[in-house]
């Protein structure tokens, strides 16, 4: 069976309003982030790949499957929309209970994954409450435990951290995570970069309904070749060390970090860079205690691809 | 054409009937309950049961002369095709049904329907099914409530109309019109609401339709619900001034076809339904 996502060619206008035009990519099992500003298209990509809209042009398969059959399609694919809206009434409980009813299982099967999602979302003790008094923080979890509930092997989850305070942002990563390293799908959008570009194996990037890049987050910042990489170097003599590496070609900027410890560089040539740090660090002139590149991340590489500066300050 | 048809009966014996069925009732199940177990929900009631209502007042402060009941059963009839059908389960009808896929449209909740593994067309039907039985149980104890209220007052002589005489006949006649407006009027209202935003404008012109019906050339007034069920009224209401447009008798149908014109005008209406929701995208901002 096909373990991949598929778009061929896909475009989705609203009437005149472009949407996404001509989408093409196909995403293996793992943590893929789509990353672009507001109306860039990330929903109308997430609506897309689970049917909620319809393609104007182009193919959609969901591990082979297409939405319109609802019966196996629904069964492997959970999709957190980021609508903030639930059925009047209903507790946390029922709500989880009403969904998996849907899928044919017997009551207590729906009982025990209702509590079971509940659980992993930290949510076990406020099921019995309804949702209307739920804060906005719980009612995201419990759509995210709606999505989870019935074991898919797709999760689609659109803003998921929204309006979750640090602690339940640092579980709801942790357990984006743990879906991950179980082999599913998990497409995730979100405008807390830092956090999930931590966990994501790669990215799509988006901006105006095109897509821009692709792939392993690594991988992508290696093709933005025109934009030297910064590279952040913990040190006790951060000047001497500018000095040093910015006296070689590829090294074209130097600026000191806001407390003093630190020098980020710009490199043009990676390796080469890396080199001449061992030289430096071999000499024992500059005591080097920490080296990590500061813009291959999912909001460095987006801002370089959109044209602004994506470097760490 | 032997083995097209093999292959369709093949086909639809590999479909899987027996979670739809499952599925479709555990949908209306919880319609059911969204219907009727809801605040919102309290002025179809009041809809349904205030001809009940008035009787009833009538029924305590009136003495009943024994030979008023041919007026009282004329009455009853009236209150049927003028009311229930023009009216009570017209807007009763607008209520329920335009509410089961617009109103979660309002509510921004449809979402969690279309991304369960149901088949849209379970979905639909399994909401009708709901808001059909929402409404026949409304109106139909409504109208059971009315007929006691009218008949009991007059102890011996009612029974005996109710059991011995016409009564009951009338009761089940008025019980399966009851019926036929729930259904008939809940398609049409549940394919508008896909169609419209705002389906009320359109249920207006529903309404304005089915009242200048009777004067239309017979072939349009196939096309409305209300002279179906003009034709299986047991007790014939003569009318007077506006009244006498909505009894107009253009063309004698028996009752039986009448039932099964309604029944295949809601098949029809059901069907395009379906395809709508095929292709209903969830796009809210603009809904």
């Amino acid at each position: 069976m096909n373990d991949r996502i598929v778009f061929e060619n896909v475009s989705k206008f609203y009437g005149e309003v472009l949407g996404v035009n001509r989408v093409s990519f196909s995403i293996p099992p793992g943590i893929t982030t789509l990353v672009g500003p507001n109306g860039s298209g990330k929903t109308t990509l997430m609506n897309l790949m689970t049917g909620l809209v319809q393609p104007s042009s182009g193919q959609i398969s969901v591990l082979g499957i297409g939405p319109g059959d609802a019966d196996a399609f629904f069964r492997m694919v959970g999709y957190c929309a980021q609508f903030d809206s639930f059925p009047r009434g209903l507790t946390g409980y029922q709500f989880l209970f009403d969904s998996l009813m849907l899928h044919g299982m017997a009551d207590y099967d729906a009982f025990r994954l209702a509590s079971e999602a509940l659980e992993r979302v930290r949510l076990t003790e406020a099921a019995g409450r309804r949702i209307a008094a739920y804060s906005k923080g719980m009612r995201q979890k419990i759509r995210l435990a709606q999505a989870i509930a019935h074991h898919p092997r797709v999760l689609v989850l659109d803003e998921p951290l929204n309006g979750l305070d640090p602690m339940a942002r640092a579980e709801s990563l942790a357990l984006f995570e743990e879906l991950g390293r179980q082999g599913m799908h998990l497409i995730i959008s979100s405008h807390i970069l830092d956090e999930v570009d931590r966990i994501s194996d790669r990215v799509i990037l988006i901006t105006g309904g095109y897509l821009i890049a692709e792939g392993n987050i690594h991988q992508v910042r290696q093709e933005v070749r025109d934009k030297p990489m910064q590279v952040l170097v913990r040190c006790d003599k951060p000047e001497l060390l500018a000095s040093r590496m910015f006296s070689v070609n590829h090294c074209v900027e130097a600026r000191l970090h806001g407390d003093g410890k630190g020098v980020f560089l710009r490199t043009a040539d990676i390796d080469e860079f890396y080199r001449l740090l061992n030289d430096v660090a071999i000499e024992g002139l500059v005591k080097i205690e920490a080296v990590a590149p500061a813009d291959d991340n999912a909001n460095a590489i987006y801002n370089y691809l959109i044209g602004s500066d994506g470097g760490a300050s | 054409m032997a083995a097209n048809a093999n292959a369709l009966t093949n086909h639809l014996k590999q479909q899987p009937w027996g979670l739809w069925w499952l599925q479709a009732r555990r949908l209306t199940r919880i319609e059911v309950r969204r219907n009727l177990l809801s605040w919102r929900a309290i002025w179809i009631y009041f809809l349904a049961f205030i001809p009940a209502l008035i009787i009833l007042i009538h029924a305590v402060f009136e003495r009943r002369d024994r030979f008023a009941i041919s007026d009282d059963t004329m009455v009853l009839a009236g209150i049927v095709q003028f009311y229930y059908i023009r009216l009570g389960i017209f807007f009763g009808s607008l209520g329920i049904f335009s509410r089961l896929i617009r109103g979660e449209m309002v509510e921004r909740s449809l979402h969690y329907y279309l991304l369960s593994p149901v088949r849209r067309e379970i979905l639909l039907l399994a909401k009708f099914a709901a808001g059909s039985f929402s409404a026949v149980l409304l109106f139909g104890s409504a109208l059971i409530a009315s007929f006691a209220l009218m008949y009991l007052p007059y102890g011996a002589v009612g029974h005996d109309f109710v059991f011995n005489g016409p009564g009951m006949s009338q009761l089940e006649a008025y019980l399966a019109i009851v019926f036929l407006a729930c259904l008939g009027y809940g398609s049409v209202f549940l394919l508008l609401s896909m169609i419209f935003r705002n389906p009320m404008p359109a249920a207006m012109l529903v309404l304005g339709w089915e009242a200048v019906n009777p004067v239309l050339p017979s072939i349009l007034q196939k096309i409305s619900v209300a002279s179906y069920l003009r034709h299986l009224m047991p007790v014939s209401v003569p009318g007077d001034g506006i009244f006498a447009l909505l009894t107009v008798e253009t063309e004698p149908v028996p009752g039986w076809v009448a039932a099964l014109g309604l029944l295949l005008l809601i098949a029809v209406v059901l069907a395009y339904s379906c395809y709508r929701i095929r292709r209903l995208e969830i796009r809210y901002t603009t809904d």
